[in-house]
């Protein structure tokens, strides 16, 4: 048996798993990286849009600041996040950022002086600043209220990755490339790390560390069209909820984003509308604004996604071999802009649909796109129930985005969360208190189940092909478990995926090689993506409201009464559903209570908590007024959440410090 | 345009369909792909033909995917993003390096010969490991920014950079280690340790960054020999197989200029 030692096992080499291992080797932990591809092609590669931090530089991001990053990040989750964790997000996210511009990353910079920019249709011309020149450029995005998005062009994504993978590299980290984590080693308490399959030769390894963290990235793979990459397909989130003992939270939280070019689901960034990009219909008539007269194209996306799809079935769709679709317009934009700052979706439209949206329009319809839910975290990103086990990314649930997050503050998480969370891994490391004695017996114990399971799906004399029933997965879950759901869909969808599950261990290989077998990839993967669909339609069943990215035709209002909490689901061994728990979220220590988000349906049902709270809030504006500082920690302390070295104000054009450094 | 040669990494096989299948009839494409798996010795590199039904936009991500879904589950290939962002899927597609997952089948059917990416080690059939090769030439270039300080004040406003050069470096920044260019390198079949363009790339990149501490007998020190600029013969064939476009044949220039004039002192 083969065993490699570590510090820290990191699980997935996207941003959050790359800069979590770079925290704890600065702090003198060794770290070894997972990946099932180059770290460098982990799907943060292909984020293109951009990165929100508060910086307030251009100005029209004038006035930004924490507490309106908070106030967008909360209406965005339709209060579903932790309060606390947004504020630790929003108040470390502008060091985030200039960290990574110290790393490398080239931002986009601002020019001073006038410049051209299309805001709701029309030309307008706006002034930047002389004493902004040169510093980091914000552009729009939906479901904020000032321009925070800062920028590469339009690879933002690929650009940070770029830089963070370097420093990685710099910091002399290894990756294990081609390496995919099959089980957590744990007793059921305390996790030891993970058992590794070689995706080049086939063979398993254990990983044994201190720390175990799982940043395997979204899960979106479990659907037929989406935006995510191929190796999306959530076997970081199964790795937990096979466990049993750590759980998942909010998984039938599901982002599907308005711009997936049609058929095909490939992204189109939030930029192209955050620039000034329209949607029309099948007239060729600018929908958004008879839905959502205020923020239009740039509600959230989970607005912007139902509005589309309720235009196509009032019949104003365009009609094609594939299905309807509706048209994204960015020629408005001008040929220049396009080529500059949305280079990447000039590309994308020239090679995978043989048009040129600098002249013609691009056929788009709402594609599965990021994963709300996720292994759930405490604030310090270590899972409440397995001791051992952190996660980061888009695979945590850490929960700062709650049932719908804005665009650009995933890559921001990644960072941030990759920061925070890797400094508490190492504050884990340095305790003495958590080092174990672990009998060899159990790492045998679960290197040899694995085994056995692979063994059995070689040797199978089963009848079923793991592809038919993955496709077949991925449909029901894109037809059924979808933008608009109903209790009868949800049921019929929970049903035949429990047969595909049943039928997933009767799964015979066609080729059954041992080794490097693409065939027994793709059959040991679908057992676990089977679950995984299970707890999303499950929890979407069972979950009877609205909120935010969840919606119930059946019970289309939010209903903080009975569901201001957060779905935890676990798996027992050989079960066939999940078990589904309850957190409540409490009102009594929000900062923002339950309201209308600004944008979207306007009616809901009040928790019976929100008005006592709601007076609390208002009473301490008027006692703090003219003083943000001391308002927001009067209304929610998180200052000890977060570790010692990123706590601290953020410095702004507007916010200046002085001459002296730091401020309190 | 240059035509891509083999290298010696992998045996040269014949461009041409083993079994002789016919150009034409309408929606179907043959695809013929390189099929070996190094750790089976007894195996010989061989072309395997699939016949299947060309549709609409269809593209190699999602022929090849097809043909491994229902004809060959065994078919071993790459891809991540399918979206022409990750640089997974290099291959040579009819002798010449490409990403597959943005190559339309009708562009380049209905007869496709693919074949693993030469220059690199061939993990079976279609995969080569691009990564191990890129992160040892990291290591070897020290492709990072060198910064001038450990500990960084977060809590201050971001150093400033002219908007003309934030768009310069990441021109070249966009690189997305795909390893085309090196698969279309001469200088990489006599010179195994040759960085490639994609390295001399990164050299001039971090020339670039005022954020970068080093200086150009730094850079002299990594890339100042036969395996870093000296070694390379400028015949281009990079420049015109990158799919990101970079201009690689401009930034060789310069970095072996500076990298002359700091050989010359
Ligand atoms: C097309 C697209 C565009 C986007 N644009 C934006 C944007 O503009 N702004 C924004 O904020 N967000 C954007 N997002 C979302 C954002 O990019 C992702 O949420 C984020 O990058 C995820 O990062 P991560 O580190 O959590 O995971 P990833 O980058 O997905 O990395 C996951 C890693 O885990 C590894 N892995 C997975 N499973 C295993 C296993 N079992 N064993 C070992 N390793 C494993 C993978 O190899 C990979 O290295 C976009 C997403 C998509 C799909
Ligand atoms: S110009 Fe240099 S790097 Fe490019 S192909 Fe020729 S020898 Fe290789
Ligand atoms: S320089 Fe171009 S061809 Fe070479 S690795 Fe980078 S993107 Fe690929
Ligand atoms: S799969 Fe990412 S570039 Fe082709």
């Amino acid at each position: 048996m083969k065993v490699v030692y570590t510090d820290v096992l990191v699980i997935g080499g996207g941003l959050a798993g790359l800069r979590m291992a770079i925290a704890a080797k600065r702090r003198g932990h060794d770290a070894v990286i997972l990946s099932l591809v180059p770290p460098k092609r982990s799907h943060s590669k292909a984020a293109q849009g951009g990165m929100q931090a508060s910086l307030g530089n251009v100005i029209k991001g004038q006035g930004d600041n924490e507490d309106v990053h908070f106030e967008d990040t909360v209406r965005g989750s339709d209060w579903g996040a932790d309060q606390a964790v947004v504020r630790m997000f929003v108040n470390t996210a502008p060091k985030a950022v200039r960290e990574l511009a110290a790393w490398g990353v080239p931002w986009s910079r601002v020019r001073r002086g006038d410049r051209t920019v299309i805001i709701n249709g029309q030309k307008v011309t706006i002034t930047e600043r002389d004493e902004a020149h040169g510093l980091m450029a914000q552009r729009d995005f939906g479901g904020t209220k000032k321009w925070r998005t800062c920028y590469v062009s339009d690879g933002t994504g690929h650009a940070m990755l770029q830089a963070v993978g370097d420093q990685a590299i710099g910091s002399g980290i290894p990756v294990h490339e081609r390496a995919e984590a099959l089980a957590l080693i744990h007793d059921g308490g305390r996790c030891y790390g993970a058992v590794v399959r070689d995706l080049i030769d086939g063979e398993l390894t254990a990983y044994v560390a201190k720390a175990t963290a799982i940043a395997t990235g979204g899960a979106g793979r479990l659907y037929r069209v989406t935006t995510n990459a191929v190796i999306c397909e959530g076997i970081g989130h199964a790795l937990a909820l096979e466990s049993g003992a750590a759980a998942l939270g909010n998984m039938e939280a599901v982002q599907f984003h308005p711009t997936g070019i049609f058929p095909a689901g490939i992204l189109v960034t939030e930029g192209c509308r955050g620039d000034g990009g329209l949607l029309k219909d099948v007239d060729g008539h600018r929908f958004m604004p008879d839905y959502e007269p205020e923020k239009k194209e740039l509600a959230s996306r989970d607005v912007v996604s139902r509005r589309m799809e309720e235009h196509i079935r009032k019949g104003k769709g365009v009609g094609s071999r594939f299905g309807d679709h509706l048209w994204l317009d960015i020629t408005l934009l001008g040929e220049k802009h396009i080529k500059t700052n949305l280079r990447e979706v000039f590309e994308i439209c020239h090679h995978f649909l043989g048009i040129d949206p600098t002249k013609d329009l691009v056929a788009v319809r709402p594609a599965q796109h990021y994963t709300m839910g996720g292994v759930r975290t405490k604030p310090t990103g270590e899972s409440p129930t397995l001791k051992g086990l952190f996660a980061a990314g888009e695979a945590a649930c850490w929960d700062m985005h709650g049932f719908n997050r804005l665009g650009g503050n995933s890559v921001a998480e990644t960072v941030v969360a990759g920061m925070i969370v890797g400094e508490f891994i190492a504050d884990f490391c340095d305790d003495p208190g958590n080092e174990f004695n672990l009998p060899t017996g159990l790492v045998r114990e679960f290197v040899e189940r694995e085994q056995a399971k692979l063994d059995a799906l070689v040797a199978s004399r089963g009848t079923e092909d793991a592809s038919a029933l993955k496709a077949r997965m991925q449909e029901i879950m894109t037809a059924k478990v979808g933008i608009f759901r109903t209790g009868r869909d949800l049921e019929e969808a929970v049903a035949e995926l429990q047969q595909l599950l049943a039928r997933s261990r009767n799964i015979g290989l066609r080729t059954p090689s041992p080794g490097p077998n693409p065939e027994l990839v793709t059959a040991y993967r679908v057992q676990k993506m089977l679950k995984l669909a299970l707890t999303v339609a499950y929890g979407a069943l069972t979950r009877t409201e609205s909120r935010g990215a969840h919606f119930r035709e059946d019970h289309p209002r939010r209903d903080d009464a009975q569901w201001l909490k957060r779905t935890l689901a676990t798996w027992r061994d050989g079960a066939s559903l999940p078990e589904l728990n309850y957190e409540p979220l409490d009102i009594a220590k929000m900062e923002l209570p339950p309201g209308w988000r600004g944008y979207g349906a306007k009616d809901y049902v009040d928790h019976p908590d929100t008005p006592r709270r709601q007076a609390e809030v208002d009473a301490l504006k008027t006692q703090y007024a003219g003083d943000r500082f001391a308002l927001q920690r009067a209304l929610l302390p998180y200052d000890d959440l977060l570790p010692a070295r990123l706590r601290g104000r953020n410095e702004r054009i507007d916010e200046p410090f002085g001459g002296t450094g730091r401020a309190a | 345009m240059s035509m891509f040669r083999p290298t010696a990494t992998h045996k040269v096989i014949p461009l041409v369909p083993a079994d002789g299948a016919q150009p034409g009839n309408g929606g179907r494409i043959r695809v013929h792909a390189m099929r070996y798996n190094p750790r089976d010795p007894g195996n010989a590199p061989r072309l395997q033909t699939y016949e299947l039904e060309q549709a609409e936009g269809m593209t190699l991500f999602i022929a090849l995917s097809e043909i491994r879904e229902k004809q060959d589950p065994s078919l071993q290939f790459d891809f991540v993003c399918r979206a022409g962002i990750c640089g997974s899927c290099a291959m040579v597609i009819n002798g010449r390096p490409g990403l597959a997952c943005r190559t339309l089948t009708k562009a380049v059917g209905p007869d496709i010969t693919l074949l693993p990416l030469p220059g690199f080690e061939l993990i079976g059939d279609l995969s080569v490991n691009t990564g191990k090769w890129m992160r040892a030439m990291s290591e070897r270039l020290e492709a990072w920014v060198h910064m001038k300080e450990a500990e960084l004040d977060l809590t201050r406003i971001e150093a400033r950079m002219e908007p003309e050069l934030a768009e310069q470096i990441y021109e070249l920044d966009r690189c997305i280690e795909c390893g085309c260019c090196v698969a279309g390198c001469g200088t990489v079949r006599m010179r195994e340790a040759f960085v490639g363009a994609v390295g001399l790339n990164k050299i001039a990149r971090f020339r670039l960054d005022p954020r970068d501490t080093r200086d150009d007998d730094d850079f002299y020190e990594l890339v100042g020999d036969d395996d870093g600029v000296f070694g390379c013969m400028s015949l281009l064939g990079c420049h015109d197989v990158c799919p990101k476009q970079l201009p690689l044949a401009t930034q060789i220039a310069f970095v072996r200029r500076k990298m002359a004039a700091v050989g010359f002192r």
